[in-house]
């Protein structure tokens, strides 16, 4: 990327910083620019259809007042949903085109993509999976379930909350603009240097605060959630009471808190050596860039426990709902969960065996990754006895989740193989670790997300998702994950390397040709996703369910669906595991009289207004707008010392209202009181 | 069953509910120390780097050369004074002295302040000597993790100035107390994080 032209007036210099016409890649007659250009016209009309469609519905003030500005954990909680599913189209379309430059690139064809816009594409698809579609799902699911199963009204933080989303939703938008100003990254998903110390121009810098944001962001739900946790459930319920679910969601937060902050330290050491030229991670002066190699990871691997542990929580509420009995062995499930998270903290040297510390110190690392099979090979076989001799459904979500019993086990095998320091010598950065990820990511995590959103919808909106175009959705995603990976695990083994993008042997090709087919179906598993949100919200009145449509287990289905602000009229009292089942069993009967007026927290602009003024400081940093980045720093400094001068946080919705929404709400008949 | 009979008292559905409302939670200063903690990793990471460059020094001064010992205990005793005063300052909130709180209060921040002074004092010198962060490994890990420290304790002094204007005007309500409790934890904690910095950069870079 070329610095600020010379002819250009100082003044100009002083506006843009290094930003000029030359850092717009759409402008650019050849072929990267031609494919930017048709990016931005689709996503410009898209952008403006829905905006155009906003306003003549006169839906932005509603947007603003009830969504934007929300402290309610439900709304933030479907935000956080609604972001990641957006994110994951764009991150899908990073692996299509990498899929279709693989298949194509060999011997004299070059493919579409030169090797500079491939380097940015593998390392934008990265980021965006585990920043902006991973993390936004796995604390989506937690915003909106959470507080539900523990009986709580809100989080500890409401506002924290919301703030912790609009940090995640502008990191997200730094990435996307990348796109359209400027390039991305070319260092790969984790940013090593020295790639991310040397290269010119603002990809890194982009990726450093994009993910700095989101980290922030996630670093607060993590603190939030954890209070949440552990003061803020029903009175009644132990932690040995509590669901699973809420279970990994504190041991995940907990890994947050103790990861996050070592992430934003070594992006922060990052930044120095660009910014200010010290001496890190650099090859000279002293620095040691595997200094940054080890910080990174030491974020990194826990990174991936935080992502499936809640997913592991899912699986823990779906196969017993669905197996019409309790979870087998609740104990051993959460002490499982809990050895995981202290085992993920032990584990990170093993991505990079080859660092050459020696026979001991790999020893030790190979020996702690292989012990974390046990604790999840636990769950497994928890899983496998609760559906034993139970009456499992096999509805949509109970399909997800033996898909992810199938695929994930065998990922997890192809990571205890990887465990072993002298294989991994020969399989390091080979398609079989591509491979192997993949297979726990999607396998584990994707599945998981998508069993959770089938699960959760009908508590969310008061209508099931279609089960047709759910089925096609669970196949084609099952198939193709497999068409598309096992082509991979099988080149790893012949010892093909990661990030190439152009091949000399054309022996390969017949493989990347399928893998390529594979990544085609799972397109079509996301299409099915899409058309089956779409043609639920269209049948919404034919699918509309009561509050608990699968004889659900847990506090969340004691509730209307969707559940009302303030989530229960009155806070449950816990006297066993499952509590809603054990509600259920004594006959409980909903009360429809002498409710209370209910304290709740007010919305708030604060969160909003600190995201756009972060986004835009990040935004001057990345192109050395010093003007614009201090500015903005100086306002978000303004805007959160202003926030402190409102006492004024909270307010009562009256007994009233509680009554009369008691009385319409969306609930489950056979629970409801009989009215006089 | 009718509705009246489903409120009263001891029938069985109602053990499922709480008929009162639970006492309200706070937990603000439990997730204020979580917070805490979470910024203890932060200076880990930097400890860590320290640890492994912290002899880098590229040809360039050592840390037994350049850091300034006389200097350090008198930066040391404001900080550790400062964080006395705010324990005083503490004692009269307990006792609802407001005038006696706000000014333990200004003097535990203008100690506070003065560390910094002599903090950014030190960093000038150190940089006009040609010590600087880019100097090499050993300075740019030296700056940030001493550095960060300072900007931990600048951010205090804005938070401080920015409670004493609302003690102030809005005396010792339950909200004040409570955001006065955090920064006390704050304060306490930069200190800790001090310490460590005194014996691990300091005395331990002295005697290298």
């Amino acid at each position: 990327m070329p610095e600020a032209m010379p002819h250009r007036a100082p003044v100009w210099d002083f506006l843009f910083g290094r930003l000029t016409l030359d850092s717009l890649p759409f402008l650019k007659p050849d072929l990267e620019g031609r494919i930017v250009l048709v990016t931005l016209v689709v996503v410009a009309l898209g952008g403006v259809a829905i905006l155009g469609y906003i306003t003549k519905k006169r839906l932005w003030g509603y947007l603003w007042h009830d969504w934007f500005t929300s402290v309610d954990h439900k709304k933030l909680g479907i935000m956080y949903m609604i972001l990641g599913t957006v994110m994951l189209l764009r991150g899908f379309s990073d692996a299509i085109m990498m899929r279709a430059q693989q298949a194509y690139a060999f011997g004299p064809q070059m493919g579409y993509l030169p090797p500079e816009h491939y380097d940015q594409i593998f390392s934008a698809h990265g980021a965006i999976m585990i920043f902006f579609v991973a993390m936004a799902y796995i604390v989506g699911l937690m915003n909106y379930v959470m507080p539900l199963q523990i009986g709580a009204r809100d989080v500890a933080f409401p506002f924290l909350n919301n703030l912790s989303f609009w940090f995640t939703f502008w990191g997200a938008i730094l990435f996307m603009v990348s796109l359209f100003v400027g390039d991305f990254s070319t260092a790969g998903w984790l940013g090593y240097p020295p790639v991310s110390e040397l290269q010119q121009g603002p990809g890194v810098d982009y990726y450093i605060w994009g993910l700095q944001l989101s980290g922030v962001g996630t670093l607060l739900t993590g603190v939030n959630f954890v209070t949440t946790i552990l003061k803020m459930r029903a009175p009644g319920m132990t932690m040995m009471k509590m669901p699973v679910f809420s279970w990994t969601a504190l041991c995940t937060s907990g890994l947050i808190i103790a990861t996050f902050p070592v992430l934003t330290a070594t992006l922060l050491l990052l930044s120095l050596d660009r910014y200010l030229g010290t001496h890190f991670f650099t090859s000279g002066f002293g620095g040691n860039v595997m200094m940054y190699i080890n910080l990174i990871w030491v974020w990194g691997h826990p990174e991936v426990y935080i992502l499936i542990l809640p997913i592991f929580g899912v699986y823990s509420e779906v196969v017993p709902t669905f197996s019409g009995k309790p979870l087998f062995g609740y104990s051993s499930m959460v002490y499982a969960t809990v050895a995981i998270m202290i085992l993920s903290y032990l584990v990170w040297l093993h991505h990079f065996f080859t660092m050459g510390s020696g026979a001991d110190v790999n020893s030790f690392f190979s020996l702690t990754t292989m012990m974390i099979s046990i604790p999840t090979g636990v769950k497994i076989f928890n899983w496998l006895f609760t559906m034993y001799r139970g009456r499992v459904h096999f509805t949509v979500p109970m399909l997800w989740t033996m898909g992810f019993l199938f695929t994930f086990t065998i990922g997890g095998m192809t990571g205890v193989m990887l465990s072993v320091a002298p294989a991994d010598f020969l399989l390091h950065n080979s398609l079989f670790l591509i491979a192997h990820f993949h297979n726990v990511i999607i396998g584990g995590v994707v599945f998981g997300v998508f069993a959770a959103v089938n699960y959760w919808f009908p508590k969310a909106f008061g209508f099931k998702l279609d089960e047709s175009w759910g089925k096609a959705s669970f196949w084609f995603w099952l198939v193709g994950f497999w068409v598309a990976f096992t082509p991979l695990y099988i080149m790893g083994f012949m010892g093909v390397t990661r990030r190439l993008s152009h091949f000399d042997n054309p022996a390969l090709q017949p493989y990347f040709i399928v893998a390529a087919f594979g990544a085609l179906l799972i397109a079509l598993g996301i299409l099915a996703f899409i058309i089956q949100i779409y043609v639920s919200i269209v049948r919404r009145k034919a699918y509309a369910v009561g509050g608990d449509p699968w004889n659900g287990r847990t506090l969340e289905w004691s509730t209307s669906s969707p559940p009302p602000d303030y989530n229960f009229a009155f806070i449950p009292n816990i006297h066993a595991r499952d509590a809603w089942t054990d509600m259920k069993k004594h006959g409980y009967r909903r009360p429809l009289e002498g409710f209370h007026p209910i304290h709740m927290p007010k919305n708030t602009a604060a969160g909003a207004v600190i995201g756009v003024l972060s986004f835009l400081c990040c935004f001057g940093l990345v192109w050395y707008i010093w003007w614009l980045a201090a500015a903005s720093f100086v306002g978000i400094i303004v805007a959160a010392i202003a926030h402190t001068f409102n006492y004024h946080r909270d307010f009562h919705i009256h007994a009233e209202e509680v009554r009369e929404f008691e009385h319409t709400g969306n609930w489950q008949a056979e629970t409801q009181g009989a009215r006089a | 069953m009718n509705s009246t009979a489903v409120d009263t008292a001891g029938s069985a559905p109602s053990t499922f509910l709480c008929h009162e409302e639970p006492p309200a939670h706070n937990g603000t200063l439990l997730g204020f120390w979580i917070y805490l903690m979470s910024d203890c990793f932060i200076f880990a990471s930097l400890f860590a780097c320290y640890a492994v460059l912290g002899t880098n020094d590229a040809g360039g001064p050592s840390a037994a050369q350049i850091l300034d010992l006389p200097g350090l205990a008198v930066n040391t005793a404001l900080l550790l004074l400062s964080s006395v005063t705010f324990g005083f300052a503490m004692l009269e909130m307990a006792r609802q002295r407001k005038r006696a709180m706000l000014a333990w209060l200004a003097v535990a921040g203008l100690l506070a302040a003065g560390f910094v002074g002599l903090e950014l004092h030190e960093f000038h010198d150190m940089i006009e000597a040609g010590a600087g962060p880019d100097r090499s490994a050993f300075l740019s890990s030296f700056f940030t993790l001493v550095g960060t420290h300072g900007l931990h304790v600048s951010v205090g002094i804005l938070w401080l100035i920015v409670l004493m204007v609302q003690l102030g005007k809005f005396g010792l309500t339950e909200a004040n107390i409570r955001r006065l409790q955090c920064l006390s934890m704050f304060w306490h904690f930069l200190d800790l994080v001090w310490v460590g910095v005194f014996s691990f950069v300091y005395l331990a870079g002295v005697l290298r």
